[in-house]
């Protein structure tokens, strides 16, 4: 078991958007079948930190080594970039990310949906693509839907076929991105399900959420972020029931 | 004959004859010839033109910008005559092999008609490309697709369809647009209505024939491009 490299590492990431400095040095390992979520208050870098992990956001520094291999960079005239687009495409390929507003592409049915990377990014075989998606379709309990347009679909069943999306590549690790702050609350229970039971079954998972039962119940390390940097950071029981941090603990007291 | 039925129609009237019809006819297969293919072509230049047009790279951008700016801003008229009657003056153009090409009046008509149906249609997909929501593309590059990849699988046929109904409008405003081609001697349907008139005195009898017969292509055309929406737009209905 040692052998096995780790799903993904980040160490010492940092990032500014102009003047503002947004991640002052973040690190983060995460193992196979870890279950790591991110909390804090919203312009704490939650979500910048999480799209630096698949670089969808440049980090100004930092490493970022996923399953064994380090993403090179080089130092061009718009600042850091990767060396080696291919690496990246690579690397991407094995991180995949369900988003706040879901993004399915809305010119293609759910089932094309679920089908496109795996045919024209992992070079998967048409009928191959298309057992696997109906099976993860099924699991989302979305099999009626296969040949609606997202646009037909309601929230939740959007933001689950996007999980669907997201399975159908095989991740080594799985980023969500605030998955339910854009559903209606009677949505949202759908959604978290979908998201334990893949928990459950020992999927290695990267969650940034506002949801604290969800965090309590599933994660196996709880990161509470203020302003950039990692304020507290331990098991649920840790950080969610005995908080250290003076505002850690006003973060989640109830506000009403 | 098969057209006795037809002979005896007309036998009242001294317009419309078996010969005058011949004109309208040659006139609908020119309109058709001119307008088909400037659009094919016109379509085929607007794809890579628009996609360098949504360039970051300024030094791609802005001589595309520029080719639609000038030719969406001026009226095809002017282009029309600046291509017919100007390329005669270009020294040598005569004897090289573009002058039995350039000397009918139809390939200066075509070359105009395509010049300025592709700056309008890059405009047009470039609007379209523009538009592609940024999450989508970022769900791509985020599930591993290369530049090259998100254009071809999730832009384009995503912007394809968003400037259909645009699009579609920019076929009828080039059927219509291209009655200016009389005016270069070609016979088209207006060409033709121009030359009945002419010969007979009878304006109401000769354009009005030739409106019908616009009014009709400009339905069938109508008529396509809702089939074509209808198929490809079936993503936008709730």
């Amino acid at each position: 078991m040692a052998d096995t490299p780790i799903p993904l590492e980040v160490r010492n990431i940092k990032k500014r958007f102009g003047e503002t400095d947004v991640l002052k040095g973040l690190s983060l390992q995460a193992r196979k079948g870890d279950v790591i979520t991110f909390i804090g208050a919203s312009g704490s870098g939650k979500s910048t930190f999480l799209r630096c992990m698949n670089l969808l956001e440049q980090p100004d520094e930092g490493d970022l080594i996923v399953h064994g291999e380090e993403i090179r960079f080089k130092q061009t005239r718009r600042g850091r970039e990767p060396q080696d687009n291919k690496q990246v495409v690579r690397m991407r390929a094995k991180l995949s990310m369900v988003f706040q507003s879901f993004n399915l592409w809305s010119h293609m049915t759910l089932l094309e949906n679920i089908v496109e990377a795996p045919i024209h990014v992992l070079g998967k075989s048409r009928k191959e693509a298309t057992e696997h998606a109906h099976s993860l379709l099924e699991r989302v309990g979305l099999t009626a839907r296969a040949n609606a347009y997202p646009a037909q679909m309601s929230g939740g069943q959007q933001q689950r076929g996007a999980i669907a999306r997201a399975l159908a590549m095989d991740p080594e690790v799985m980023l969500f991105d605030e998955p339910t702050s854009a559903l209606d609350p009677e949505l949202v229970g759908d959604v978290l399900k979908v998201m334990r039971d893949l928990a459950n079954e020992g999927r290695t998972m990267v969650v940034v959420t506002h949801e604290m039962g969800f965090a309590r119940d599933v994660s196996s390390q709880v990161i509470y972020l203020h302003e950039g940097l990692i304020e507290e950071s331990g098991s649920p029981e840790q950080v969610l029931v005995n908080p250290v941090s003076p505002r850690l603990k006003q973060f989640l007291t109830p506000k009403y | 004959m098969e057209l006795t039925w037809l002979t005896e129609l007309l036998a009242d009237n001294r317009i419309f004859t078996l010969q005058t019809l011949g004109y309208y006819w040659d006139g609908i297969v020119t309109t058709t010839q001119l307008v088909f293919l400037s659009l094919v072509i016109g379509l085929l230049m607007a794809i890579p033109l628009a996609i360098g047009r949504s360039s970051r790279h300024r030094w791609i951008s802005l001589p595309i910008y520029l080719y639609t700016y000038v030719f969406r801003g001026t009226p095809l008229l002017i282009q029309l005559y600046i291509i017919y009657y100007g390329v005669v003056f270009f020294d040598g153009i005569q004897e090289t092999f573009l002058w039995p090409i350039l000397r009918e009046a139809f390939y200066p008509a075509l070359i105009a008609f395509t010049l300025n149906t592709a700056a309008y249609t890059t405009e047009i997909f470039r609007g379209a490309i523009k538009a592609t929501p940024r999450g989508e593309i970022e769900a791509a590059r985020a599930y591993g697709m290369s530049d090259a990849l998100v254009m071809r699988r999730i832009i384009l046929p995503s912007a394809f369809r968003r400037a259909l109904p645009a699009y579609g409008n920019e076929v009828i405003f080039m059927l219509h647009a291209s009655a200016i081609a009389s005016v270069v001697t070609l016979m088209d349907i207006t060409g033709a209505a121009r030359f009945i008139y002419a010969r007979y005195y009878a304006p109401f009898e000769a354009f009005l024939f030739a409106a019908a017969i616009y009014l009709c292509l400009t339905f069938t055309i109508l008529y396509f491009f809702r089939y074509l929406e209808k198929r490809l737009l079936a993503h936008l209905k709730p």
